[in-house]
């Protein structure tokens, strides 16, 4: 058992609310007092994959579990998967259309930066029934 | 507002703002949706500024006063926005790598 766990439906068909679940949890460390580094650093981080859910799988789910010394961060779909994860995680490496394009993302750069701001990063994989991403950020770095 | 602003980033991609911006606490865009509210929320910018004289609606109005964000409208284009901000004391903060 977790300090504190949070679960949340990201919804795949509205835009305007992806980041809503990445944002509760910001406001939720915010008020526990949770060191400002790791709180910046979970926020980028499940953000970025709060959107690839939203954009490349239709949505899914959130589980959040904060912990003194570490959050963890799964997110979970039922999409189409990652054909080639290797490739995904390169900077600049994208799938997006371009109504993506004109709505601010498909950069390429969400997993290299999920990555990068992560302490631990799983992702699993399987085409065809979707993907689940788990992250850990450490309280201190 | 009552921060104040040293830094700024200007951008149309948001996936760049995520990925590149540091400590920059406003955020220069000519892209309206919600989501630039929640860009700035997640990279800790107070302020936004709409440039070409972009303005914002009710859904990103509210979601930036629910997220303590100010959004102001320029009508300037991104450029002359942002040399305007730069040639009054505001400068990038950004890495050059
Ligand atoms: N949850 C997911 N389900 C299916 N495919 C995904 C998922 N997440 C990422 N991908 C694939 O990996 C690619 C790279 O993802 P990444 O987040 O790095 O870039 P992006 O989402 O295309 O653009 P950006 O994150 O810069 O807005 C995507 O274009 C997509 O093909
Ligand atoms: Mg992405």
């Amino acid at each position: 058992m977790s300090m504190l766990e949070l679960k949340y439906i990201v919804p795949g068909d509205d835009f305007t609310r992806a980041g809503e679940a990445s944002g509760d949890v910001k406001h939720k460390l915010k008020k526990i007092g949770y060191n400002p580094d790791a709180i910046r650093r979970v926020s980028i981080a499940m953000y970025e994959g709060e959107i690839n859910m939203v954009i490349h799988a239709g949505g899914g789910e959130a589980e959040v579990n904060i912990d003194p010394d570490r959050v963890e961060i799964l997110l979970i779909d039922h999409g189409p998967g990652i054909a080639d994860v290797e490739k995904a995680m390169q900077a600049g490496f994208s799938t997006a259309p371009d109504n993506v394009r004109s709505l601010g993302f498909g950069a390429g750069m969400g997993l290299p930066n999920m990555k990068k701001y992560s302490d631990e990063m799983y992702i699993e994989t399987e085409v065809g029934k979707g993907s689940t991403v788990r992250m850990i950020v450490y309280a201190q770095r | 507002m009552e921060e104040e602003v040293i830094t700024a980033c200007g951008s149309d991609m948001m996936s760049d703002v995520l990925a590149y911006v540091k400590d920059q606490s406003l955020l220069l865009t000519g892209l309206v949706n919600p989501q630039i509210v929640r860009t700035a929320e997640m990279m800790d910018m107070h302020c936004i500024v709409l440039v070409r004289g972009k303005t914002p609606d009710d859904t990103i109005l509210k979601l930036a006063e629910q997220k303590d964000i100010t959004v102001l409208s320029s009508p300037y284009r991104m450029f002359t926005a942002c040399g305007l901000l730069y040639s009054n004391g505001l400068r990038g903060g950004c890495d050059v790598s």
